[in-house]
């Protein structure tokens, strides 16, 4: 280390030499200066924090936007095309212009789903995010299952879990027909947070999968059924 | 030349005078450390932070060029790719940038760990660089959602697809990442506010809160067996050894430093010459679902360990588990603070640092080959060894176009080739009876999907009696010991028939 040489900044901040001896008013007058100056700094800070809370508010509220909005707010009914686009007994990928986006959203306003004719008016739409993680199903007609790349899980052409690692079958959205045309509501990605689960089948070789459709379905082999249970709306 | 040196100094001398950092920062270099600590174990923190210079004078380049807008973010990334001069390097060389600062941060956070640095006055230390790898692994995560294709576009769906299982507010939790209803526009620009501004400023602030902290308490010491950290005595000793043994930072030690430094940059620089940008891949167009995501190197393990979790853990075990490993990191320093240092002195740091990495190792290299995803288009690509059906009557040759029909080799390999989720069904027969096979098809089980749907009574006995092929000559087909002993035990069995 160097030995401190003289600096030329301790001459440009003046000699700091302490106060004369003696002039007790002074010392008194500055005493009563600095405490008048501490409590304004005090009150200085007080109302910085006033301020600050209420800066706080509409920042706390543009974040949080995003995280206020109900589900139902964005959810609204989006044609999928003609009824006759889906044969019967195929399921087929159906893709919709989501219902919120922003001019920039480009391709990713797109969302594809699986769009599953069951028979007549009967229908099955499922996202296409895996109850796992959200990565894509895709349907193998031949085997009649959907199978996901990430983590393989697997589903029954019904949506119903078949194996891997989801806790539950694929999500559904809610749909009717509206003259000729399909359509289902939709808007938000869907996620195990918002959808409520599909009621597990004891027999899943049956393919009778859900019994709680979004729109309330029942498919081909148990539409002959009387509802499940009570409480389940028919 | 005299000349030169002397107007030099002089335009050195006017500015410090004005600005005085010149001296506090010579001062700082050439502080005295332990000659022990001149080694090239010393080095990666360094190195460390050599690198994230290096990224963010490429990340401000990119940030020249880059596009923060979901519909055109991915064709900025072309157009760097192939449009802008050099910008392929640029882009290669904030990928690789970021790999290898990972892995350095890594390593040194491994070195600080078994050499004891955490301990007594250091813990502050530790904590700071804890959050600093955290940070680390968010610009990382980020960073790969900038490159906004489809792995970008599906990783963000896992990443929504965990928040949401957080119990009560995890719809909410989604809404605020996503920043809208789906992965869109809004979303992009939120990771890109994260990765350029949010955690790049937190993440320079304590990097110079780390090494602030590591002039004022003195590099780490070499450890030394039986040399045991006392909070009474560790300052006095520190001092003395440093006294006693002291060299200058600047240039005594600093030299193994600016090599590796150098070293690692040049490897950089290599790897992105060499092995040119990361992607981007597919465009990040949801209808295009002919795609299997998989995140990027740093976060291949946890990819990994989510497809092996049993489903009724995975929840509980990916909210629990952070907070149980991140709270350990930062509570070891303020439970373990004092004594011995070395590592030969502390087997179970040793063995944990060897356990982790080995654990991560695995991990990783399984994310890499994904055996648990099924190989999507195995059952069109890969065709049934011919010696599988040379020999074989119509209607098991029938079973094998049924084996390639319904997808099975989408999960179960043949003949090597084919998906690895389900067991190789090459000698299946060895191990399974017929009416083994036709339940574990029909039904389905140990995850496998049941089949009962797919197949109709007489594909099943097609396929199955295939599948009853499937061993070598010389090993014997799997048996049912039961009917053997149904079939040969009549004469006995005729007395208790009645029962």
């Amino acid at each position: 280390m160097n030995p401190n040489e003289p600096n030329p900044q301790q001459i440009l901040q003046g000699d700091q030499s302490p106060e004369q001896p003696g002039e007790n008013e002074l010392i008194h007058a500055k005493q009563a200066a600095h405490s008048r100056r501490a409590f304004l700094f005090k009150l200085s800070l007080l109302a910085n924090g006033a301020v600050g809370a209420v800066l706080a508010v509409p920042i706390v509220g543009y974040l949080l936007g995003p995280a206020l909005k109900k589900k139902s707010f964005n959810d609204s009914w989006v044609g999928l095309g003609p009824v006759s686009g889906f044969p019967e007994g195929e399921t087929r990928l159906a893709t919709f212009r989501n219902p919120v986006t922003t001019p920039w959203d480009g391709q990713t306003g797109d969302v594809p789903c699986w769009v599953r004719r069951i028979s007549g008016t009967t229908f099955q739409v499922f996202a296409i995010n895996c109850a796992h993680l959200g990565c894509p199903v895709r349907w193998f007609s031949e085997s009649k299952l959907f199978l996901c790349p990430c983590h393989g899980g697997a589903y029954y052409e019904d949506g119903s879990r078949a194996s891997g690692p989801p806790e539950r079958g694929l999500f559904e959205y809610e749909h009717r027909i509206v003259g000729d045309s399909l359509e289902i509501s939709a808007g938000k990605m869907p996620t195990p947070a918002d959808q409520a689960s599909n009621v597990q089948t004891l027999t899943q070789i049956a393919g009778a999968g859900t019994a709680n459709g979004a729109a309330g379905l029942l498919n081909q082999k148990s539409q002959n059924l009387k509802p499940r249970c009570g409480s389940c709306q028919g | 030349m005299p000349g030169m040196k002397q107007a030099g100094l002089r335009i050195y001398r006017w500015f410090e005078d004005r600005l005085g950092l010149g001296k506090p920062i010579i001062d700082a270099a050439e502080h005295d450390v332990p000659a022990s600590t001149a080694s090239w174990w010393y080095v990666f923190g360094s190195a460390a932070t050599v690198l994230l210079v290096l990224q963010v004078v490429t990340g401000v380049l990119l940030g020249l060029v880059y596009s923060p807008s979901a519909g055109q973010a991915w064709a900025s990334l072309e157009f760097l790719d192939h449009s802008v001069r050099l910008g392929w390097f640029l882009r290669a060389l904030h990928g690789w940038g970021s790999d290898f600062m990972i892995a350095i941060v890594l390593i040194h956070l491994a070195q600080v760990f078994l050499f004891g640095a955490y301990k007594f006055p250091r813990e502050l230390t530790w904590i700071v660089g804890v959050f600093l790898l955290l940070l680390t692994l968010g610009m990382a995560f980020t960073g790969q959602v900038l490159r906004f294709d489809q792995d970008a576009y599906w990783g963000l769906g896992i990443g929504a697809s965990i928040l949401s299982r957080v119990p009560w507010i995890g719809g909410s939790l989604v809404n605020l990442m996503l920043g809208g209803p789906i992965i869109a526009g809004p979303t992009l620009t939120r990771f890109f506010a994260l990765h350029v501004f949010i955690i790049p400023g937190v993440l320079l602030a304590l990097v110079g809160l780390h090494l602030w902290m590591v002039l004022r308490l003195g590099i780490n010491e070499w450890p030394m067996p039986g040399r045991i950290v006392s909070k009474t005595t560790y300052a006095r000793d520190y001092q003395k050894l440093t006294k006693d043994t002291g060299i200058a930072f600047v240039p005594d030690a600093a030299w193994k430093d600016a090599i590796f430094a150098a070293a690692i940059l040049l490897a950089v620089m290599a790897c992105a010459l060499y092995f040119g940008p990361f992607g981007p891949t597919g465009q990040p167009d949801p209808t295009i679902i002919r795609t299997a995501p998989k995140p990027d190197f740093a976060f291949l393990w946890i990819f990994a360990v989510l497809a092996y979790l049993p489903p009724s853990l995975e929840t509980p075990v990916l909210f629990i588990a952070p907070v149980l490993i991140v709270g350990a990191m930062l509570l070891l320093p303020l439970l373990s603070s004092q004594g011995e240092k070395h590592w030969s002195r502390r087997p179970v740091a040793v063995l944990m640092v060897a356990v982790i990495a080995v654990t991560l190792g695995i991990f990783t290299h399984l994310g890499t080959y994904t055996p648990w995803s099924p190989i999507m288009d195995a059952w069109t690509s890969d065709p049934i060894p011919t010696a599988y059906l040379e020999d074989r009557t119509p209607l098991e040759r029938q079973g094998a176009l049924l084996l390639q029909d319904k997808q099975c080799r989408n999960c179960h390999s043949v003949g090597g080739k084919g998906g690895l989720r389900g067991p190789a069904l090459d000698g299946i027969a060895t191990r399974m009876t017929e009416d083994q096979i036709i339940r574990q098809v029909l039904q389905g089980g140990g995850n496998m999907p049941a089949y009962g749907n797919a197949l109709s009574p007489s594909e099943t006995t097609a396929l199955v009696r295939f599948l009853t092929t499937l061993r070598s000559e010389n090993q014997p087909a799997a048996i049912d010991a039961s009917r053997k002993m149904v079939t040969t035990e009549p004469p006995n069995a005729a007395p208790t028939g009645t029962h």
